[in-house]
């Protein structure tokens, strides 16, 4: 991974490839998040009823594959979807996948 | 016909006609002159001064979709805003196609309440996840996809 290639996972967005958490089909709970970074703090954040609606219609994957770019956290959580955690087993350990990645990418 | 207050002042003929051709916009000035005891000539005037008031905004025909095979859902989106933006949002909904309907309230907060179209939930939830809420000023949304339709109708005008 180059310097470069973290900068650009790393960067902050704009408000069109933020990623928009919702509970359900069509209702958004107002918690966005403009980078990375913010992305691994709303996961603390928001509901567990919003990251189990984003990760299991593969949302996350999505954003993570075509908006960061980032085909290393989108192979890390399409593993964790496959391994169907729910509740708060979920949102740990989507935390710990996207801070690590996080601090990776940092360093 | 005479403008006061804004509002465009109608007379019982005026009034007549509109009821007349709400029933059935597709009967020829005859047929409705004919049923209001006029001449087809003076209905057609009226409507003339109707159309450029603008008190009959637009002809147009209701199509079931559903019938021509083209199936959709309907969903009432409640959109938070902050003042400050809610026109602009209100106006960007506007001029969205999936957007039918577009009006605000004040409640507690203020609302902006739209009716939208989507083939599916999958669009319907696309076209709020990457038109809606990323638009500046959206607080959070909430959406109802209507089941089931009891009742729709236009509002039918009676005589004044």
């Amino acid at each position: 991974m180059t310097p470069s290639s973290s900068a650009r996972i790393l960067r902050t967005l704009s408000r069109e490839n933020a990623f928009y958490f919702f509970t359900s089909v069509g209702n958004y709970t107002g918690q966005r998040a403009m980078s990375l970074e913010e992305f691994a703090n709303k996961i603390r954040e928001v509901k567990i009823a919003s990251l189990e609606f984003h990760l299991y219609r593969g949302d996350f994957e999505k954003w993570a594959d075509e908006v960061l770019e980032d085909s290393e956290l989108t192979e890390k959580i399409s593993d964790l979807k496959n391994l169907e955690p729910v509740r708060s087993a979920l949102r740990d350990q989507l935390y710990v996948i996207v801070s690590k990645r996080l601090e990776e990418l940092k360093t | 016909m005479k403008l006061k207050n804004q509002a465009v002042s109608l007379d019982s003929l005026d009034w007549e006609i509109l009821k007349a051709i709400q029933e059935n916009s597709k009967q020829t000035y005859s047929e409705v002159g004919r049923q209001l005891g006029v001449a087809h000539s003076t209905v057609y005037d009226r409507i003339r001064k109707m159309e450029k008031n603008g008190v009959i905004k637009k002809w147009t025909i209701d199509i079931d979709l559903e019938k021509i095979g083209i199936n959709y859902i309907t969903a009432r989106m409640t959109v938070y805003t902050d003042p400050k933006e809610s026109e602009n949002v209100a106006k960007k909904l506007s001029e969205a196609k999936e957007v039918l309907e577009v009006s605000m309230s004040l409640s507690e907060e203020l609302l902006i309440i739209a009716k939208v179209l989507a083939r599916d939930q999958d669009e319907l939830h696309s076209f709020i996840a990457k038109k809606v809420a990323p638009l500046q000023g959206v607080l959070r949304i909430r959406t109802s996809i209507v089941t089931k339709k009891i009742k729709e109708e236009r509002f039918l005008i009676e005589k004044k």
